[in-house]
């Protein structure tokens, strides 16, 4: 295993992603699998090569910062899963 | 009437205008045609039936008047990764399971305003991720040359809808073959244009420097037809690029002399089932005596394609699907004891499997310590992998070969090792990394499943594509081919 069960638990956390124990022992294995796998890059020649930023070497488009776009916020949040008065409600972050 | 599902897009068309059928007729005729067969395959995660009659009367109407539009009652389904306003859009996902979209996809809108009737929403891989329409939260899609197997994925509900005559046509999206992958695997025509080609505002983001959205077609001319409503300049993708869009169908009949063909020899390797390559080098063997001129062409790093995709595709959707946190919309955990315990809940019981695990595979290869040697290593392959390609256009028109390696593979057959799943878009995935536009086209048989050929061009060469597709058509039958139980 390229990977051990503390580092995969380290990138589940930085993922923001629970896993049962039975997804864990298998991501593990599955994880270990993938890496080994793309571990292959590390034989091509790279040297002075620029990492491609763009397939077809564009650069970012920008616009006027103006309002493009109508207020929508109560058709928006029709699909959260918990509002008040317009806001967002989450579990208290701050005693 | 009872054969309207069997029309191709531009037969149906002509038959619209010349008055033999209304749009409301081939409409009811379809939507019959997925109640009946849908049940065995699974293709569609919503069928929108009240609002296609009302979309065909409306096209009906328009006629009537003298005001019809380029697509006017024309019939196809949307793979349900584009947003459609009132309708709701999974992504094939339980995380967004109960999301109804407030905008309507730039794809949706301008087929729509062109016309077209949308008959329903197609399953699909859990957000695009999968080979085999197997992660899918909603079951897999079966394919319908043989209910055992896989129509290829992600946009495999398309792929199959399309192959069984459920639809003529459908949109997908491929971000490392996931439109060319299963319409090879179902006997159906799947182009995907050059990157930025075709605008992405409200199509879910998975890898945001290689999706982009297509179409699944039975020919090359009706994607013709459809590319010239699709394409072009839209203000609201960021990544959509201010390019003329031609007349696609225009070009189709000019013929194939002098056409260069670039053969890549790595793609007729081992990995190539037998008869899989056989029936594509009789397919070269077709294009040479249309007057194509045949070479090799030598991409020397594009063994390396699949790994490179497997480090840029997850980091980029480590970080795309961040967004779905259980807060503002898309699935959130019962009783969460905390924000932290909220997040991680309602991402890890929103997502499947092979979600998380390229979301990990993303966020490993991102890490502190990690970065170097993987995400800037894989996009500098990547630039190698694509100069190969720019260097081989100078010399060819085209790039000719097998689609995937295999034909549908039997459900359940890959899903223990996600590699030999992975290895399915061997000879797709070169076009997404470079961002060329790419074409599958029905080609033979293997063992009585459907074989593609790949034919990928350079930078907006889609006229190419489409037309070098077309006029193979002309000589051969297999994208007329229907399987039997679908006739």
């Amino acid at each position: 295993m390229s990977l051990d069960k503390d580092q995969v638990q380290h990138i589940a956390v930085l993922s923001r992603l629970k896993l049962t124990d039975q997804e864990f022992d298998q991501t593990v294995d599955k994880l270990s699998r993938i890496v080994d796998f793309v571990d292959q890059l590390s034989q091509a020649d790279t040297d002075n090569v620029v990492p491609m930023a763009h397939p077809l070497n564009e650069s970012q488009r920008l616009r006027e910062d103006v309002v493009t776009e109508p207020n929508d916020r109560e058709h928006v949040q029709e699909n959260a899963p918990s509002v008040e008065d317009g806001l967002y409600l989450v579990p208290k972050v701050i005693e | 009437m009872s054969d309207l599902h069997l029309l191709s897009l531009t037969q149906i068309a002509a038959g619209l205008e010349a008055g033999d059928y209304s749009a409301v007729d081939v409409t009811e005729s379809l939507l019959a045609r997925i109640k009946t067969h849908d049940v065995s395959l699974n293709a569609f995660i919503t069928v929108t039936g009240e609002q296609a009659l009302a979309s065909a009367a409306a096209a009906d109407a328009a006629r009537a008047a003298g005001n019809a539009a380029a697509l006017n009652g024309l019939p196809l389904v949307h793979k349900d990764i584009f947003c459609t306003r009132g309708v709701i859009t999974t992504c094939g996902s339980r995380m967004l399971e109960n999301f109804v979209s407030p905008y309507d996809a730039t794809v949706v809108d301008r087929f729509a305003s062109a016309g077209a009737v949308m008959l329903g929403k197609t399953n699909m891989d859990e957000f695009a991720m999968g080979s085999s329409n197997e992660t899918s939260y909603f079951g897999a899609v079966r394919n319908p040359w043989d209910l055992e197997r896989t129509p290829g994925g992600s946009s495999g509900g398309s792929a199959a809808a399309v192959a069984a005559r459920l639809a003529p046509a459908a949109t997908g999206t491929d971000t490392g073959g996931s439109i060319r992958q299963p319409a090879a695997l179902t006997g159906t025509v799947g182009l995907k244009p050059t990157y930025g080609r075709v605008s992405r505002y409200g199509m879910i983001a998975f890898a945001s420097s290689l999706d982009q959205a297509g179409v699944i077609t039975r020919s090359a001319a009706d994607a013709a037809l459809l590319m010239g409503v699709m394409a072009g300049f839209d203000e609201r993708d960021s990544t959509s690029i201010d390019h003329p869009v031609p007349d696609y169908s225009a070009g189709l009949q000019q013929s194939l002399k002098g056409l260069r063909v670039g053969i890549v020899r790595q793609h007729f390797d081992d990995g190539l089932e037998e008869n899989t390559g056989k029936a594509v080098k009789e397919s070269l063997a077709v294009l040479e005596a249309q007057g194509a001129i045949l070479t090799e062409v030598d991409l020397p790093h594009i063994d390396l394609s699949v790994p490179t995709y497997y480090v840029v595709a997850p980091a980029e959707c480590s970080s795309n699907l961040s967004r779905f946190d259980g807060v503002r919309f898309g699935h959130r955990a019962k009783d969460p004891e905390d924000l932290f315990d909220l997040y991680c809940r309602s991402r890890g019981e929103g997502f499947g499997d092979e979600v998380k695990r390229r979301i990990m595979t993303g966020t490993y290869v991102l890490s502190a310590g990690y970065y170097d040697a993987y995400y800037l290593k894989a996009q500098q392959v990547r630039k190698l992998i694509a100069d190969d390609f720019k260097k081989a256009f100078a010399d060819v028109d085209v790039i000719a070969g097998p689609t995937a390696p295999t034909p549908a593979f039997k459900l359940g057959d890959k899903t223990d090792d996600p590699i030999t799943m992975y290895l399915n878009d061997i000879y797709t995935i070169g076009a997404n990394l470079a961002g060329l536009p790419a074409i599958s086209t029905p080609c033979g048989f293997d063992g009585g499943l459907p074989v593609g050929l790949h034919l990928v061009g350079p930078h907006w060469g889609e006229e190419t594509l489409l037309r070098c597709a077309h006029q193979y058509q002309q000589q051969t039958d297999w994208h007329t081919a229907c399987p039997e139980d679908f006739r």
